[in-house]
């Protein structure tokens, strides 16, 4: 569904991305993780077409997507949330989701029945009607993520939408995305919360300083040292092994 | 819509309609037209400015393309007036997607839109005032020739009635974009571009658009104007006064409302002729109008609309 090679990209000399490659089959749900800064945020900007890549390419659903407009990457079926959520923030909850929904609706029944039915599904049906300004964080996330949903994406680019959630929330928004992929969406997640990726996951990448530095099933890239040790510095691994299960 | 709203719609449309046979002078009708005029330019700034949030300084730029396209083609080449009214909203229109592209290929947003429009006003009006074909700063007249067939009207009212025209299809407008794709994907580039573009809005073409629209609107009604008036100049047709009149009738209203321009214009309109009447010192009465326009913008940042609005939900709570 979506094939990454050696994408690039630099802010002046910090190479954010550097290199990576990156697939996702049809019909899984992919892990994208790393330490803050690692270029995960970069990255699915790069693929989405926010920001054009310095090299490599993508590949979406068999098309060369590389550098394409941002709409025209929506428009084929690759949508992405933002980690700093976007609200339009003086529209209602409903019109937020509406302008997902216009995408593939051309009347305004059908495009207002189409994001109260997945308003619902990711558990705002009693919000529909708020201010999307006026929502907490556990709202706006949810709105992010409602908002793509409503495009019928094929491909749904996740962005931290779990931080700064609850425990109780977290495994909401673990359920809900779990019944968007059996609904048929292919999902890439970006996350911290290790709880939801070890949960959600069937494949997992690491990135760290722009790079790949391990790819694997959530299992084993927990135990893998060279991952340890990117999130909790040089030696961490081997003072681990050597405390005796500890952390 | 509700059925109250109907109703108070239907008890408006009623009311315009008789207005003229009610006003006590030819001067209070003329100043019912301008009020309606206002309202339409207002309205043509509002498409682009309140619903897209794409503030222009220059809409000008429109309504004096438009009223040198119907005029050169009626005073010079022998055009009737109603024919070259649709020319003068295509002429606004292409201008309004001349420049809506220019800029926004270019990434001007915000305060930075608003001064290149601004320029591009600047640049009409010396060009009109330096061009033969739009007879330079001496202007156009147009000869008097009060036929309605000619678009002239030696009765007021029917100036009147023209305008509530224009000013119900604007209304017409405004309303569809509150229902339309096209206007859900311009209240989300107002509201976000980023976010807009992430769910396959294409942000260029739509706020390109929206000029092209804008602007045709604000084309025709320079050709109402010049009829109106049989004459025009680079002042007239290109100054910074009426590009701050539509701005100022519309956020004094209520930004990107339907009614917000209408509202706007019939409040400036009354403090405009309260305050003449009411100081006969010209200066003074400037002051007044102005620190009436500073109280409502400061104190009011979402219009006379969003008073009423924010009344009726204070209402609608306590009720509950
Ligand atoms: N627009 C930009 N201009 C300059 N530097 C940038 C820009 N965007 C990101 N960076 C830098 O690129 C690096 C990667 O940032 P990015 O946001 O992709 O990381 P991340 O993995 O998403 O981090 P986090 O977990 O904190 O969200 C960081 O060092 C960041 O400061
Ligand atoms: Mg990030």
């Amino acid at each position: 569904m979506l094939e990454v090679r050696g994408l690039t990209r630099a802010f002046g000399g910090l190479k954010a991305v550097d290199g990576v490659d990156l697939d996702v089959p049809e019909g899984a749900i992919v892990g994208l993780i790393g330490p803050n800064g690692a270029g995960k945020t970069t990255c699915f900007a790069a693929i989405a077409g926010f920001v054009k890549p310095d090299a490599g390419s993508v590949r979406f659903a068999g098309a060369d997507v590389t550098g394409r407009e941002p709409h025209v990457v929506a428009r084929a079926g690759m949508v992405r949330t933002f980690q700093i959520t976007q609200p339009f923030a003086r529209l209602s909850v409903r019109e937020n989701v509406m302008v997902g929904a216009w995408l593939r609706h051309a009347r305004r029944a059908e495009a207002e029945a189409a994001a109260e039915r997945v308003a619902r599904a990711v558990g705002m049906g009693a919000m529909l009607d708020m201010r999307a300004g006026d929502l907490t964080v556990a709202g706006r996330k949810r709105l992010e993520l409602a908002r793509a949903l409503a495009t019928s994406p094929r491909l749904l680019l996740l962005d931290e939408v779990m931080a700064g959630l609850n425990p109780t929330e977290v495994a909401e928004i673990v359920g809900v995305v779990r019944s968007i992929r059996d609904g048929g969406v292919t999902i890439l997640l970006i996350e911290h919360v290790m709880q939801a990726v070890v949960s959600l996951a069937e494949q997992v990448h690491v990135l760290n300083q722009g790079r790949i530095i391990a790819r694997g099933t959530p299992a084993a890239i927990v135990a893998d040292p060279a991952v340890v040790e990117a999130y909790l510095g040089h030696g961490a691994a081997a003072r681990l092994a050597g405390g005796g299960g500890g952390g | 819509m509700s059925a109250r709203a109907r109703l108070l719609l239907a008890l408006g449309a009623v009311a315009a309609l008789a207005l003229p046979l009610v006003l006590p002078s030819n001067y209070a009708v003329n100043v019912a037209v301008m009020i309606l005029f206002s309202a339409f330019l207002g309205q043509a700034w509002n498409i682009a400015g309140g619903f897209a949030g794409q503030t222009s300084f220059g809409h000008v730029v429109f309504f004096g393309t438009g009223a040198y396209a119907s005029t050169i083609l009626h005073a010079t080449w022998g055009w009737n007036p109603w024919l070259a009214w649709p020319m003068a909203a295509l002429a606004g229109g292409a201008v309004g997607l001349g420049i809506g592209a220019l800029a926004f290929r270019a990434g001007l947003r915000g305060s930075y839109f608003a001064l290149v429009t601004l320029a591009f006003a600047e640049v009409f009006r010396i060009l009109a005032n330096s061009a033969e074909f739009t007879r330079g700063g001496l202007g156009i007249l147009i000869k008097a020739d009060a036929r309605a067939a000619n678009f002239q009207f030696r009765d007021p009212a029917w100036f009147y009635y023209v305008a509530l025209a224009l000013v119900a299809a604007s209304l017409a407008i405004a309303w569809w974009l509150r229902r339309s794709r096209f206007g859900a994907q311009l209240a989300a580039i107002r509201e976000n571009e980023d976010a807009a573009r992430a769910l396959g809005i294409d942000v260029l073409r739509a706020k390109t658009l929206c000029m092209g629209i804008s602007g045709a609107m604000a084309g025709a009604g320079g050709t109402f104007y010049a009829q109106k008036y049989l004459y025009i100049d680079p002042t007239i047709a290109f100054g910074v006064e009426k590009s701050v009149e539509m701005l100022l009738v519309s956020m004094i209203g209520g930004a990107g409302t339907v009614f917000g321009p209408l509202v706007g214009a019939v409040a400036l309109g009354f403090v405009g002729e309260a305050t003449r009447a009411l100081t006969s010192a010209q200066g003074l009465g400037l002051v007044v109008y102005g620190i009436i326009l500073v109280a409502i913008v400061a104190r009011l940042p979402d219009g006379l609309i969003g008073l009423f609005a924010r009344r009726a939900a204070r209402r609608g709570g306590r009720d509950a």
